[in-house]
């Protein structure tokens, strides 16, 4: 069988009530699936003894701007075993924009969560440090949201006196 | 200079000490390279034995401000980075001058957005502006050159009085 079949259907045996999309575009398999079972979808591949997908590439974020999910996080992973890389969604409203971390499963994303609470606004739930990446410590904004200013907010990040 | 004919003839010439203490200035400018940068390469560049910043008295780039003349911002300077580049010219001790190297130091260049400093000059007084994304390395001993006239220019008292910068002491995290 088709490794991607394969990973699909252990995905839905595995959790018999949860919705899963998967879209499968130029070669490339993604999986949407409600933003609450996102630990366990995780490390269920991870620890799946066929699959390992043992690595996170990144995790970054969509902001859709008007749509209702105004949010989408994407988890980019890779196994070793099968050499075979997969896409992972969730939507994130912007009423409860939290969503649970994975730092449990792949060390790797602590950083990369942190850039997308840096440049998004979106917080995770059980992050052992969610401090800014990039921009200073007080700033108040989220740099990468659509209805931020390129140039920014004039005075908001201090230069020294001249 | 033809100065040792002149002694062989008197053993001695004249002349004023703002000339003579500006000619030790200009022919002694010590740099800070403040690489932050893709341009810093082309710093690099210059001191190496091709373009040889040391017929001009500058090869003695030193990574303690304490001992420099001339800071060279050589790359693009962000907002967090700002405090920073003006913490070291603080440091300088006067008299000092800066050669805002590259369109990012200068305007901002290609990075039009929020986290860069569009031009280092809202946080520095710059001596010099030098064009080119980066600039070559002949550009920036033109540069240098043109800082080494402007030394000429001063007078030493200028400087006898200059009051110590006022101290900042907060700190961002
Ligand atoms: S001016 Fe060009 S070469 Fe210099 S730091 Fe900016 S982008 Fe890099």
């Amino acid at each position: 069988m088709d490794l991607k079949e394969h990973v699909v259907q252990k995905l839905k045996e595995h959790f018999p009530g949860t919705n899963f999309e998967t879209t499968d575009y130029r070669d490339e398999l993604t999986i949407k699936f409600p933003k609450e079972v996102v630990v366990d979808v995780c490390s269920f591949l991870k620890f799946d003894p066929d699959l390992e997908f043992s690595f996170c590439e990144d995790v970054t974020a969509i902001d859709w701007a008007k749509r209702k999910d105004r949010f989408t996080i994407v988890y980019q992973i890779y196994s070793f075993k099968n050499n075979f890389r997969l896409r992972l969604k969730a939507d994130v409203d912007e009423s409860d924009c939290k969503i649970d971390s994975v730092t449990s499963v792949w060390k790797t994303a602590n950083w990369q969560e942190r850039e997308v609470y840096d440049m998004y606004g979106i917080s995770f739930n059980n992050h052992p440090d969610l401090r800014r990446m990039y921009m200073p410590e007080d700033f108040e904004y989220h740099p990468l949201r659509k209805d931020f200013p390129l140039m920014g907010i004039p005075g908001s990040i201090p230069l020294p006196k001249k | 200079m033809g100065l040792e004919s002149l002694l062989k003839q008197d053993g001695y010439f004249t002349t004023k000490v703002d000339a003579l203490i500006a000619w030790a200035r200009k022919s002694s400018v010590w740099p800070m390279p403040m690489g932050i940068s893709c341009c810093a390469i082309e710093m690099m560049a210059a001191g190496d034995p091709k373009y040889d910043i040391a017929r001009f008295g500058s090869e003695v780039m030193r990574f303690t401000p304490r001992q420099c003349d001339l800071m060279i911002v050589a790359g693009t300077v962000t907002y967090k980075m700002a405090p920073v580049v003006r913490k070291i010219y603080d440091q300088m001790p006067d008299p000092k001058w800066v050669i805002a190297m590259g369109a990012c130091t200068a305007s901002g260049g290609i990075y039009r957005t929020y986290s860069v400093v569009q031009g280092i000059d809202q946080f520095l007084p710059v001596d010099c502006y030098l064009a080119g994304c980066p600039p070559r390395p002949d550009n920036l001993l033109n540069a240098l050159i043109m800082i080494q006239d402007k030394i000429g220019r001063t007078k030493a008292a200028e400087f006898k009085n200059a009051k110590p910068p006022e101290l900042e002491l907060t700190q961002r995290n």
